[in-house]
């Protein structure tokens, strides 16, 4: 492994993942390892998006296992995998849109608050966050009324709010500009570097996943065809045949 | 020409202004009203927001609870361990509702949701008069229907606890919602199931907390309507009159379900005192449902309704 710290965080083990006759994962395994920021790549249909619907316990793999921090939690559900500490964001963007930016923040805070809200706000205060993303102007505004590069910003910051150990990221730069997109490099290295959030991330900008990633896992018709350090796996002629060589844009 | 008019713009309000007393009592009467209806489209509101679901069976839920409560105190049970066994009922019912009819249609079309809610309307009309039987039963919990005057204005007891009680209500739920973890969950809910399951939030605890509240709330409008008007089925078409106070208040806001209630209840009252008379009466009767289409027309998401905002 070569991210900073060799602990692995996450260990995916074996995992596939069926719909009906339909093959999603076949028997990946995978470790995200503390600290590190891991890019998962591959084509479309590839089943990135399934792997992590399958940490983040919106799917249950049919064989294989997901220990994270040493414990078994491969039929967890969603909200008890929200509890262990791993936090996400969508492909689509699912914000609160009829709530203002604030009270996402607020709400993603939910798991960790004890008392009432307005101790909670007073004594945690979502300012960190907001200024930390810079998204002070924006604060009040309802959710569902922003640009949706704005929108995906906010989506991190909730995921953010729950002080999470383990940051699963959908396509966190899709549809962005390119102004928008180093905005949003610069937040993730951000997280990784100050609060040492392990991130892991799935994205289709290759200039990106290059620039800001510690290590590579590459999937392919389900299956993991490679994983390892950027400038190796952009050298692997299986992830060329697959990936690299096939123009996306 | 002028005759009408005058029947129309100047004479009820000579006759308001010539009989205070009077014009108080109508008032009264119609908050009392509406009150009434803004406890059936609270339940509404509650599930609505919640998730997502029109709940056609607020309405008999109302008779049920109604029912409930009534037979077990025919049988000799004392009130107070009667509406204890009630709540029990109610609560056990939304844990049922959440296993057998919510869980299996997770993520289905909103219509195939209350098509459902339909189904369990029929359900507890029957179930409700296999256990209780058909009759009309009267409800007594102790508080006389009687009235008292102050300052020349004539108060009915029944109708001033119940207006007391709802207002307590309100007010717990309010706070409730707008206050605690359970309140800001259910509201994160309403918005996206997907972002909600993401940061922690169990949908299945939280439908189950929400069809409860919705039940209780459900009592205390039985309790209310029946003490007023007898438990009969008929209780359960109350819910159609709800309909126009969601309409006016918006489906998704508690003060709108209380403030839409008092509008139309005040409303329908002195129409049919003031301006019944010119067209032969029986303005109660449509006012609700004409105010709702104008509404629908001019400000479809209500008084307090969320501005429904899509991006193309």
């Amino acid at each position: 492994m070569t991210g900073p710290d060799a602990r692995p965080l996450l260990e995916v083990a074996g995992v596939s993942v069926r719909f009906g006759a339909l093959v999603a994962l076949n028997q990946v395994s995978l470790e995200i390892c503390d600290g590190e920021i891991l890019a998962i790549i591959g084509p479309n249909g590839a089943g990135k998006t399934t792997l992590l619907n399958a940490i983040s316990g919106f799917y249950h793999p049919y064989e294989g296992r997901i220990v994270f921090d040493g414990k078994d939690r491969t039929h967890l559900k969603p909200p008890d995998v929200a509890a262990l500490g791993i936090a996400r964001t969508f492909q689509n963007v699912a914000l609160f849109k009829g709530m203002s930016v604030l009270d996402n923040l607020m709400t993603g805070r939910l798991l960790k608050m004890k008392g009432s809200f307005v101790l909670e706000a007073l004594y945690w205060g979502p300012a960190r966050i907001i200024d930390f993303l810079e998204i002070q102007a924006i604060r009040k505004t309802a959710a569902g009324r922003l640009p949706y590069g704005l929108q995906k910003r906010v989506e991190l910051g909730r995921a953010l709010a729950a002080e999470p150990e383990l940051l699963l990221l959908d396509e966190p730069m899709a549809g962005m500009n390119v102004e928008e997109k180093e905005d949003m490099c610069r937040f993730i290295l951000d997280v990784n570097g100050e609060f040492g959030t392990t991130i892991a991330l799935i994205e289709h900008d290759m200039g990106v996943v290059m620039d800001i990633s510690d290590r590579v896992a590459v999937l392919d018709y389900g299956r993991k065809i490679a994983d390892g350090a950027p400038e190796q796996v952009r050298k692997d002629p299986a992830v060329r045949d697959a990936y690299l060589g096939v123009s996306h844009d | 020409m002028t005759e009408l008019l005058y029947g129309i713009a100047v004479a009820p309000f000579k006759d308001m202004a010539g009989s205070p007393a009077f014009f108080a009592e109508v008032l009264i009467g119609g908050v009392f009203a509406g009150l009434m209806y803004s406890l059936v489209a609270l339940g509404f509101v509650l599930i609505f927001k919640a998730s997502g679901v029109f709940n056609f069976a607020q309405g008999a839920m109302v008779l049920f609870a109604a029912l409930t409560l009534v037979g077990l105190i025919e049988r000799g049970v004392p009130v107070a361990l009667a509406l204890v066994l009630t709540t029990a009922v109610m609560v056990a019912l939304a844990w049922v509702i959440e296993r057998v009819v919510l869980r299996p249609l997770v993520n289905q079309e909103h219509i195939i949701l209350f098509m459902a809610t339909i189904g369990l309307t029929f359900f507890l009309e029957g179930f409700g008069e296999m256990v209780w039987g058909a009759n009309v039963k009267k409800l007594d919990i102790g508080i006389p229907d009687r009235s008292f005057i102050v300052a020349g204005i004539q108060i009915n007891q029944l109708e001033l606890s119940a207006a007391v009680t709802s207002a307590v209500l309100v007010a717990v739920l309010a706070v409730f919602f707008q206050r605690t973890r359970i309140g800001r969950a259910l509201r994160a809910v309403a918005d996206d199931h997907e972002a909600a399951l993401s940061i922690g939030i169990p949908l299945k605890t939280i439908w189950m907390i929400v069809w409860s509240v919705a039940g209780i709330v459900a009592i205390v409008a039985g309790i209310m309507w029946g003490a007023k008007s007898g438990v009969q089925f008929s209780l359960s078409l109350i819910a159609l009159k709800s309909l126009p106070v969601l309409i006016l208040g918006g489906f998704t806001s508690v003060p709108g379900a209380i403030v839409g209630g008092l509008i139309i209840g005040v409303g329908e009252k002195m129409g049919e005192v003031y301006w019944g008379p010119l067209v032969g009466g029986a303005i109660e009767n449509w006012f609700a449902y004409v105010l709702a289409l104008a509404f629908l027309l001019f400000r479809p998401q209500g008084l307090f309704g969320e501005k429904i905002i899509e991006r193309v």
